[in-house]
């Protein structure tokens, strides 16, 4: 129980609860699908960027508690940072939760960059999990070059 | 003159008479040494037997002596160990004759397994005689092996797939598969068992509203050998198909069964060695059936490991054994009913031992990560069967499944272990 305990973290839980910015934002500049085909995970991320800034980002889909938690959890870390800050945290994000924990080398940067997201730690003794919580960051990356022809409708 | 293990393998079944007179499962898990192990640091439950079941100590020991003793290429040496080879090889084919009631070996191709079999009969049996517009049936809870490669050839001819709808329950009508068949249809092909659903399929019925409209029949055996007789000649079905893994051998290997009449017929499925007789620029024979259809060195060891599969089931009741895993399946079925909040997925009245679930408010994939940690083996996900997923509007399930080593201790943790889920997820 007690490792579980280390994947399932209350503030994880709680996202997956209520995910925070979740719904489609009518007036994403960019938009990108991710799918998981191996358990179903679907998720889409809508971006507002102006001058290289990240001004909303919100989400839909449908997931199990770590990519919906991990979901929630991008968008609040995101909104209001720059491209490059926010580029900074996926690359620390993917260390974070890949790395084996013995060697996981973290600078007092990336702690900070990260913030929050560290609940996410316990993931990388669950390999079997690592795609459920960065599902939504590589959805992100892909949507940096996916522009829409804003508005996007709910429609779609 | 027989090799040490052809000795053993024709006695197999003298020394297992005694499992036949009571359901011994303390003695049949301790033939799956697989089983003996922690994982987590708790004792394991392999819970996942309809994905790949355990294998033997039996299966082991007879692949291990073909290398230890007796490997090389079948069908091609005049030396002793290919001859050894050939025989044990051949020998297998017998016993999977045998084993599904077939009449003659030559009925029985070896294939990696049930989707090869699907692709083999759909290319080789189904595809030159389809005209645009004419109709496959299958039915909504098949496997994506049983899905996909009618696909294939609907798309390549203008053939069309017909679906007969399962209902709220996950079973399928005789009668409904019935009205579904046109003049148009020209062949049909379904599950014996469903593997996401545990669904029995009416097969007696279908096959024979099939045959009344001259309709001829596949079954995809998959999840219904490991758990009960199946005698191709009495169904009177065209082509019935499995995979070894699912019965206790490797993976890798698997038979089709195909009247020899439709065997004959048939143009080759892959072209290479073995399935010939005579090859120039200009011409080649095809070699006999079966031979016709496996092209290439074959899966030697594997086949090897099937007939053994099929020694070690041959020495298990399967009276017994159906009683013993329907036990299983009503003890599973009600005790995670009775923690509430959990709904049944496949609730038909004839069911294999498979039950498939969802847990409120707890996404299937987190229970499989949370019953892991407990040490109890399920799949968790769309079990290659996204059409049933979607028919019941889920995105996945839990699935549990039971085999002949599971007891009624495994479905007391499969239990202990949903409670912890719901307390994680509290
Ligand atoms: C009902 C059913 N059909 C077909 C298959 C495909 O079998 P294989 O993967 O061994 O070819 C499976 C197993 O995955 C199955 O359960």
């Amino acid at each position: 129980m007690s490792d579980l305990r280390d994947l399932y973290q209350e503030v994880i839980l709680d996202h997956n609860r209520q995910p925070r910015n979740f719904g489609p934002l009518e007036t994403a500049s960019h938009k990108a699908d991710g799918y998981n085909p191996l358990c179903g995970d679907r998720v889409t991320v809508y971006l507002q960027i102006q001058d290289d800034r990240i001004d909303d980002v919100r989400f839909d889909g449908a997931g199990c508690a770590i990519s919906t938690a991990s979901a929630s959890m991008l968008t609040d870390v995101l909104k209001g940072r720059s491209l490059e800050e926010a580029r900074a945290v996926f690359d620390a994000f993917s260390r974070l939760v890949t790395a084996d924990s013995t060697e996981l080398n973290l600078s007092d940067a990336d702690r900070e960059l990260l913030g929050k997201l560290l609940v996410f730690q316990g993931v990388c003794e669950f390999p079997a999990r690592v795609k459920c919580a960065t599902l939504v960051w590589h959805t992100w990356s892909a949507a940096l070059s996916q522009e829409t022809d804003a508005p996007v409708s709910t429609e779609e | 003159m027989l090799t040490a293990h052809e000795r053993a393998e024709g006695g197999a079944l003298d020394s297992k008479s005694d499992r036949r007179a009571t359901f011994d499962v303390a003695a049949i898990r301790a033939d799956f040494p697989a089983l003996d192990q922690e994982v987590h640091g708790k004792p394991l439950v392999y819970l996942d037997s309809a994905a790949s079941a355990q294998k033997p100590r039996a299966v082991i020991a007879a692949m291990d002596s073909l290398y230890l003793h007796d490997y090389a290429n079948v069908h091609r040496g005049v030396h002793e160990l290919s001859q050894r080879a050939t025989r044990r090889y051949e020998g297998a084919r017998d016993r999977v004759r045998d084993f599904i009631g077939a009449g003659d070996s030559r009925e029985i191709v070896f294939v990696r397994g049930t989707t090869e079999a699907v692709n083999l009969v759909a290319q080789s049996f189904v595809r030159p005689r389809l005209q645009p517009g004419d109709e496959i049936l299958i039915t909504g809870l098949e496997h994506h092996s049983n899905i996909v490669p009618w696909q294939l050839v609907a798309e390549a001819t203008g053939a069309k797939l017909v679906v007969v709808a399962i209902d709220e329950h996950g079973a399928v009508s005789a009668d409904e598969f019935a009205a579904k068949i046109t003049e148009r249809t020209r062949f049909a092909s379904f599950a014996h068992i469903s593997n996401s659903l545990g669904t029995v399929l009416p097969i007696e019925a279908m096959i024979a509203h099939a045959k009344k409209a001259g309709v001829s029949v596949m079954i995809d055996g998959a999840q219904a050998v490991p758990h009960r007789h199946v005698d191709v000649r009495a169904l009177d079905v065209d082509f019935y198909a499995f995979s070894s893994h699912k019965m206790y051998g490797p993976s890798g290997i698997g038979a089709l069964y195909g009247k020899a009449s439709h065997l004959e017929a048939m143009p080759p499925y892959q072209g290479g060695g073995e399935m010939i007789t005579k090859v120039s620029f200009e011409e080649t024979v095809y070699n006999d059936i079966p031979h016709k259809f496996e092209a290439g060195t074959p899966n030697i060891g594997g086949a090897i490991g099937l007939g053994a599969a099929i020694d070690y089931l041959n020495g298990i009741d399967f009276d017994q054994l159906a009683a013993h895993e329907e036990s299983l399946l009503a003890a599973a079925t009600t005790q995670l009913v009775d923690l509430g909040g959990i709904t049944v997925v496949g609730t038909a009245p004839e069911k294999a031992a498979v039950v498939g679930f969802v847990i409120d408010g707890v996404h299937p994939h987190d229970v499989g990560t949370i019953l892991d940690r407990e040490g109890v083996a399920v799949r968790a996900g769309h079990h290659c069967a996204q059409p049933v997923m979607d028919h019941f509007k889920v995105p996945a399930t839990v699935r549990a499944s039971f085999g002949c080593y599971n007891t009624m201790d495994d479905v007391v943790r499969l239990v202990a272990a949903v409670e912890v889920c719901r307390e994680v997820f509290r």
